[in-house]
């Protein structure tokens, strides 16, 4: 009998992952718990399925009988704004004052704001500076997060300097919080006598294959299974990485090279939610007890990967070439008192999208995320 | 021919022109009928005079896939007692309510077909919520009213005059018993549709009589066909900058295959978000129009309430339409101030200071739309180029117009921002960053 491989592809262990949802569907006590918002946004989601209306309905969130993990809240995220000295790219710039005023306008307040790297897009003082001077108008609290766009000019020195260090945890209402730097790259630069711009460039190029793959690394595991060691398993986790922290499609960097070993720490808790940066979509994966969510970005966004893609990704739409601002965007995450979360993609100039906990916790089967029309411009 | 035989005719051209002049002098010095628009009989004798004879056909440099796309629904093919039925129609009073309004009050034939208000003035004085778009070549759009909600000539022309502001009949009955005692209908009805007058008939009546309306004929159309000299210097450095820098091209693509200079679609600018909350007023919109989804309440809807500010929303329902409107046709823009929606915009100095810079800000701006970094030159060379696109019959109205907004704009550029425009200050940067801005 021939030995289970020790790799699997990502649609192989889906699709298994899928199938012991379907399963074990009885069993699973969590699911008394998805009590999503009702009211208004089940309302306002009911229409949207026949003429798209939900989009202007507040999204009241009930939350669920007292007795779960926290009251639950909400809070909002700004990623991926790329941002180039004015001069040279004042669209960037705009976009991102676009979001920062979306986040200032919730009413009510989110808790916090939750940035998700790649502020700057060379890595330069200057750019970072500016970031910083127009992320410190956000009236809530800000959390930030590295990305690769904001490291690998100085290896992180000037954004360490400006928000601290890249790995750190945080509670917040029952729920732990953990960013994690997750886009170090083996020395691909020394052998080759690369200088910091050369390097940065390098890693800029989104598919330049002189690069390695993204990768959490080995201190920054220690860091996080020492992290853990202190929170308890009934504890909902959600981590924040900058890379998605699974293997999605490897010439793109949609990929964290040791995503089984980062998986693998969190694997004792019950709730997992990870939200990640740099694929600039909308994109829903389930791996195990881990959710996956992508952020919209504030500068472009990307194509969706040739292969690979998770099945339980319903596709935001075709951006308009000609709208500079389409396919981009901001949003908010409900968390739920179970710790579990819904996904709010605010998309600038369309119809926003929510990815349901309960879409993901049922496999794809309840709560659908209403499809967006691709025949649209 | 003699040369005294050429100068006659010249003289007799002139003496049609200056005819034409003053007519056109009178109607806008004077005023003077209901509603200020210019008496009926006078249009009418205005409307002779331009249309005169037209070959059947394309006008010069319309492609002819272009001319046949032109949409005319199976039953209601012209002909010539259609076409006079419906320019009756369009000039009877009888189709108000108090017999002050007809379609030529709003759309008068002296103002461009339009009325050359803000918003337009129906009956009992009430004004409305959008601003009168032409008639001329409406024939050619995808679809009609500034938020597209009637495919047709047909089904708009039906709209108004049940419109409680506009010419305010209750229903079809009561308009059709306002014309129904005039024999002359009788009888026109029967030639034209072979049947007793009916409310529909009287939509497809007055289509046929607009798809007449064709003003295509303009220096820029004889500019593409090679003539070198049609238009000025400034107007073909501002043809450049249309299709480049100003980035108008985008939505306002204008060639002979798409003469109007329209993509027919909706783009919110920012025009509504000078005056509206949007977020307040979408979520007011989704209830109104949860509760009445039929055309004619839409309609009531847009015009009487500040709900109309949503635009293209009320009838799309998509996020992406909300204070999206029309992308107007660029044709016989000289005539047709003021501009927008909402008619805000008094002159095309206007029209271009609010594009260059960007528009008005707002959270549901069409990423099109951009600050431009236009200087004041590259400017006037663009508003050159946008009067070369009125038709040679109004050319001397055309000429009037301009000078008028460049008085206007002289005095006044109620829009212009230079430090958006030219991007030392960042849409969204003063609400962001409050008045110090980015360092």
């Amino acid at each position: 009998m021939s030995k289970i491989p020790h790799i699997k592809s990502v649609e192989t262990r889906y699709l298994e992952e899928r199938d012991r949802l379907f399963q074990g569907l009885q069993n699973l006590d969590r699911r008394k718990f998805l009590k999503v918002s009702t009211g208004a946004a089940a309302a306002a989601l009911a229409a949207g399925a026949s003429n798209h209306f939900h989009s202007f309905l507040p999204v009241n969130v009930a939350y669920a009988a007292p007795g779960a993990a926290g009251p639950g809240f909400t809070f909002a995220y700004i990623s991926d704004s790329h941002l180039y000295i004015k001069k040279t790219n004042e669209r960037f710039v705009r976009q991102l004052l676009r979001a920062v005023d979306d986040v200032n306008k919730l009413d009510p307040q989110p808790d916090f704001v939750f940035y998700g790297g790649d502020l700057a897009q060379l890595g330069r003082k200057e750019e970072l500076d500016l970031g910083a001077q127009i992320l410190k108008n956000i009236k809530a609290p800000v959390h930030m997060m590295v990305g690769e766009h904001d490291w690998f000019f100085d290896m992180g020195q000037h954004w360490n300097q400006l928000f601290g260090p890249e790995n750190y945890s945080f509670d917040h209402k029952g729920v732990h919080f953990v960013v994690l730097m997750s886009v170090h790259e083996k020395d691909f630069w020394t052998a080759r006598g690369m200088d910091p711009a050369e390097r940065m460039h390098t890693v800029a190029g989104l598919d330049n294959a002189m690069q390695s793959a993204f990768e959490v690394g080995g201190p920054t595991r220690d860091w996080l299974k020492k992290d853990l060691d202190k929170v308890s398993k009934s504890t909902p986790i959600i981590v924040f990485s900058h890379s998605p922290l699974y293997k999605l499609y490897r010439p793109w960097n949609f990929w964290t090279d040791d995503a089984e070993d980062v998986q693998s720490l969190f694997k004792p808790f019950d709730r997992v939610t990870v939200l990640h940066g740099h694929t600039h979509q909308v994109l829903t994966n389930s791996i195990g007890n881990i959710q996956f969510h992508g952020m919209l970005s504030t500068a472009w966004p990307w194509p969706y990967a040739p292969q690979g893609l998770p099945a339980l990704t319903v596709q935001m739409n075709r951006p308009n070439p000609f709208d500079s601002n389409d396919g981009l965007g901001d949003g908010q995450i409900i968390v739920h008192p179970d710790g579990m979360v819904d996904m709010l993609y605010n998309l600038w100039n369309r119809n926003p999208m929510q990815v349901k906990a309960s879409y993901l916790s049922s496999g794809g089967k309840n709560d659908k995320p209403i499809v967006p029309t691709l025949a649209s411009y | 021919m003699s040369s005294s035989k050429r100068s006659s005719a010249r003289l007799k051209a002139l003496g049609a022109l200056s005819f034409l002049l003053a007519a056109c002098g009178m109607a806008w010095a004077l005023g003077t009928g209901p509603h200020g628009a210019m008496p009926l009989d006078e249009q009418q004798k205005l409307l002779d005079k331009v249309m005169g004879t037209t070959a059947a056909g394309p006008p010069r440099g319309v492609d002819n896939l272009a001319w046949a796309s032109i949409y005319i629904p199976a039953d209601n093919a012209p002909n010539q007692e259609r076409i006079a039925l419906g320019r009756k129609l369009y000039f009877d009073v009888r189709l108000s309510k108090d017999g002050t309004v007809a379609c030529a009050t709003c759309h008068d034939v002296s103002r461009g077909f339009t009325d050359r208000r803000s918003v337009s003035e129906g009956i009992k004085d009430q004004l409305g919520q959008r601003s009168s778009p032409t008639v001329m070549n409406a024939a050619m759009f995808q679809s009609m009213f500034w938020d597209g909600r009637a495919a047709s000539l047909e089904d708009q022309a039906k709209l108004p005059v049940l419109n409680p502001v506009e010419m305010g009949h209750p229903d079809a009955a009561s308009a059709m018993a306002s014309i129904n005692g005039d024999p002359a209908y009788q009888s026109m009805f029967q030639k034209a549709y072979g049947r007793a007058p009916n409310y529909d008939d009287v939509g497809r009546a007055i289509a046929s009589f607009e798809r007449t309306l064709i003003f295509l004929d303009a220096p820029f159309d004889r500019y593409l066909s090679g003539d070198t000299k049609a238009i000025s210097p400034a107007a073909q450095r501002g043809l450049e900058l249309f299709n480049g820098k100003a980035r108008c091209v985008s939505c306002h693509m204008i060639n002979s295959s798409n003469p109007l200079g329209t993509d027919n679609l909706f783009h919110n600018i920012g025009v509504s978000a000078r005056k509206q909350n949007f977020e307040q007023l979408a979520q007011k919109g989704l209830a109104a129009i949860q509760t009445n989804s039929d055309e004619q309440a839409l309609d009531k809807l847009a015009i009487e309430t500040n709900l109309s500010e949503l635009g293209r929303f009320l009838v799309s329902r998509q996020r992406q339409d909300i204070g999206a409107f029309k992308t107007e046709q660029l044709r016989n823009v000289g005539l047709t101030a003021p501009y927008m929606h909402d008619g805000t915009l008094r002159t095309l100095w206007d029209v271009m200071d609010h594009y260059n810079k960007g528009g008005e800000t707002n959270a549901f701006l069409d990423g099109g739309i951009e600050p431009l970094d236009l200087s004041e030159s590259e400017i006037n060379d663009v508003v050159a180029f946008l009067f070369t696109l009125t038709d040679k019959r109004f050319a001397q109205q055309n000429d009037a117009a301009f000078k008028e907004q460049q008085a206007q704009a002289a005095k006044q550029r109620p829009f212009r921002d230079d430090s958006l425009a030219h991007r030392e200050t960042l849409p969204f940067e003063q609400r962001v960053m409050g008045a110090a801005g980015l360092k």
